[in-house]
């Protein structure tokens, strides 16, 4: 065992880079679960983004193109449930579910053709003297965007709701969308918005995947990403700065159990690998003792569908 | 009359049938990854490929991609011997309980199993000598490597890939004996965001050389954004990756062998074999060397290789000992294949090699 091989500065940068599309998804289904919906289809819109933006990015040879397109791909996808959610009053649960398991079939056949095909590379933050401070250089400024855009859209979305008259209603549709509706909110017309928000981001999320970390487009590549980000949701009690510490601790244990396999640590992987859903089983269990604590701060419209004749 | 009798004579009758109407002889294959891996399935591919090429009308392939190694593959193989195929290729180490299940149910289609030992009346074995490339790529490694630290993503600890590990370590050692090796295990042959993230952690603990017993080209990929890192083609050549980071290969080339266990088929003169072959018999074939090596590297790399083609060199020639520090084969002796402590079977690292083979 030598675990001085593994270098801390190494592991924070690489966590950052692998806890990306993660955060990018859990920041989306934040938003969306904060307006009231339950999206259970984070799966499904993050492969379909990674396959759109692989191919767009492909097909143009630009990356930025690429996650636009991964972008719009996951907010199409998400229209979908929307339209069955909102406007037929379907289940949301079962709605969410049928979501994933669509888009992972759909990813799979639009990525007939891509297996094995190298993408464009997209650009890092290459800045001349900031990236080569010793231990800062590496951690804060040498990543790839997508890392700094994942950051801004959490600092964003904790700015959106904490501040903006925006942000207010929002949160009002999803706490109670009769007292919103009764106060002249369109209340399906925010949940619309927050669900596209929510799909954006997780496509975005999968190009992260396909176009960034892998490189490389596979079937079912996301391989349970969008159920962690669901989870991540939940386990930071639904506040966007608490997601950004779920989502570098998930993706942190990814990489802490490579790290730890190739320093020769002889603890088998497994215990590592369902960490994260043990402390999330544990961090449930925390909270919900707390009966006063407002059910766990969780949104109190969450997955109730909303019809305004009530 | 139970399932199996049911299967069976069903089976029975639609190859007698087939048999009866069409004179085309039905290959089947099942792969574990996808025909676009660029790596293991996509040479089992070109390999049926050739079998078309070969044979023309008179034959017929089918193929699954993406068969996960477990009850499913049984699923797969049973529905290629229902649809009337004669001679089925099942391409990975998981298939051989599935395949051997379905080959007793199936009698009079033949089988043939990739890298397993479980042979039956008509279930064939056949596997390459794919440490005889490890030992090349060893040789290369260890003169390559300036941190002293080669990289292994290892996908299962299957005996297959423990060879692989200690050929390429002794041959890594035996031209620098300061080098070290970090193994990280995949579980998975085919998954490229876990090969990707493996490679990147083996390079950030300071590896320079990233060898890869998994499928796909994502290794090769997070080399080539890492910048000053080699790697090595894994069953097929990758040479969309050359000259950097991919130096060499190791090929797989079963076209060969694909097309004479069809004609065997055809000719009615299939029995059940098992093959084992090498670089000399081309089985094994090792990717040109590229630019990036150094000239006298390179040419004492293709002696080893040519060394190894003819047999005048075994990759397993003693001294060696197992890692507990216990003897394996004393000065001269060369592995055998089989039993104890044969070469198929082999579940211990080499001395020198740190940590534990996991369970």
């Amino acid at each position: 065992m030598d675990l001085s091989s593994i270098s801390p500065t190494l592991l924070v940068a690489s966590l950052m880079v692998a806890a990306t599309p993660i955060l990018l998804a859990s920041i989306g289904e934040l938003v969306v679960e904060k307006s009231g919906v339950l999206n259970l289809g984070v799966e499904g819109m993050m492969i379909i983004g990674a396959i759109a933006g692989f191919a767009a990015a492909v097909g143009t040879g630009s990356p930025i193109i690429g996650f636009l397109c991964a972008a719009l791909g996951g907010a199409a996808l998400s229209l979908v449930f929307a339209l069955l959610t909102q406007f037929f009053l379907s289940n949301q649960v079962a709605t969410g579910l049928a979501l994933t398991l669509f888009g992972l079939g759909l990813s799979a056949l639009m990525g007939q053709s891509y297996i094995g095909i190298k993408p464009p590379a997209s650009a890092k933050l290459g800045l001349p003297i900031i990236s080569d401070i010793p231990i800062l250089g590496p951690v804060l400024f040498s990543h790839d965007i997508t890392v700094y855009v994942a950051l801004a859209l959490v600092a964003g979305v904790w700015w959106f709701l904490k501040y903006t008259r925006g942000g207010l209603i929002l949160r009002a549709v999803g706490e109670s969308h009769d007292a919103a509706h009764a106060l002249g909110y369109k209340v399906v017309k925010v949940r619309i918005m927050a669900i596209m928000f929510g799909g954006a981001c997780a496509g975005l999320g999968g190009a992260a995947l396909s176009l960034v970390r892998v490189p490389q487009w596979t079937e079912g590549m996301t391989a349970g990403a969008g159920w962690i980000a669901l989870a991540i949701v939940v386990f930071a009690s639904w506040k966007p700065a608490r997601v950004l510490l779920g989502a570098y601790l998930f993706g942190g244990v990814a990489v802490l159990q490579l790290n730890l396999q190739a320093a020769g640590v002889s603890i088998p992987v497994e215990y590592l690998s369902m960490s994260p859903y043990l402390i999330t089983i544990i961090v449930l269990v925390v909270m919900s003792a707390h009966r006063n604590k407002a059910a766990l701060n969780a949104p109190a419209a969450l997955g109730r569908a909303f019809h305004a004749s009530r | 009359m139970n399932m199996k009798t049911i299967l069976a004579s069903a089976a029975l009758a639609m190859t007698a049938a087939t048999g009866a109407l069409a004179e085309k002889t039905k290959v089947g294959f099942v792969y574990v990854g996808p025909v676009g891996d660029g790596g293991w399935t996509y040479e089992h591919d070109q390999g049926r490929k050739a079998v078309v090429e070969a044979f023309g009308d008179k034959v017929e392939t089918m193929y699954v991609e993406n068969v996960p190694e477990g009850p499913d593959a049984e699923r797969v193989m049973t529905d290629m011997a229902l649809k009337g195929a004669d001679l089925i290729f099942t391409t990975s180490f998981g298939y051989m309980d599935p395949t051997i299940n379905v080959a007793a149910k199936f009698p009079n289609v033949k089988f043939e199993h990739a890298t397993g030992y479980k042979q039956a009346d008509n279930v064939s074995v056949y596997s390459a000598r794919f440490y005889e490339g490890r030992a090349v790529q060893g040789h290369i490694a260890g003169q390559m490597t300036k941190s002293n630290i080669i990289g292994y993503i290892g996908s299962f600890p299957i005996p297959e890939v423990i060879r692989g590990i200690n050929s390429a370590y002794i041959h890594a050692k035996a031209v620098n004996p300061d080098v070290q090796f970090k193994i990280v295990w995949a579980y998975t042959w085919f998954d490229p965001t876990k090969e990707a993230d493996a490679a990147k952690v083996l390079i950030e603990q300071g590896a320079d050389v990233v060898l890869q017993h998994t499928d796909s080209t994502a290794p090769q990929a997070a080399a080539q954004a890492a910048g000053n890192v080699i790697t090595f083609g894994q069953a097929s050549d990758m040479a969309a990756y050359g000259p950097m980071p991919r130096v060499s290969s190791i090929i797989d080339d079963w076209a060969p062998y694909y097309i004479a266990r069809t004609k065997a088929v055809m000719d009615g003169t299939w029995t059940s074999t098992s093959t084992w072959d090498g670089i000399g018999a081309g089985m094994v074939g090792i990717g040109e060397i590229s630019s990036a090596v150094p000239a006298d590297i390179k040419a004492s790399a293709e002696a080893l290789r040519d060394s190894l083609a003819d047999g005048s060199y075994h990759a397993f020639t003693g001294p060696l000992n197992k890692q507990d520090g216990s003897v394996w084969l004393a000065v001269g002796e060369t592995a055998s294949d089989y039993g104890d402590g044969g070469l198929a079977g082999m579940n211990f690292y080499l001395e020198g090699i740190e940590g534990d083979v996991p369970n």
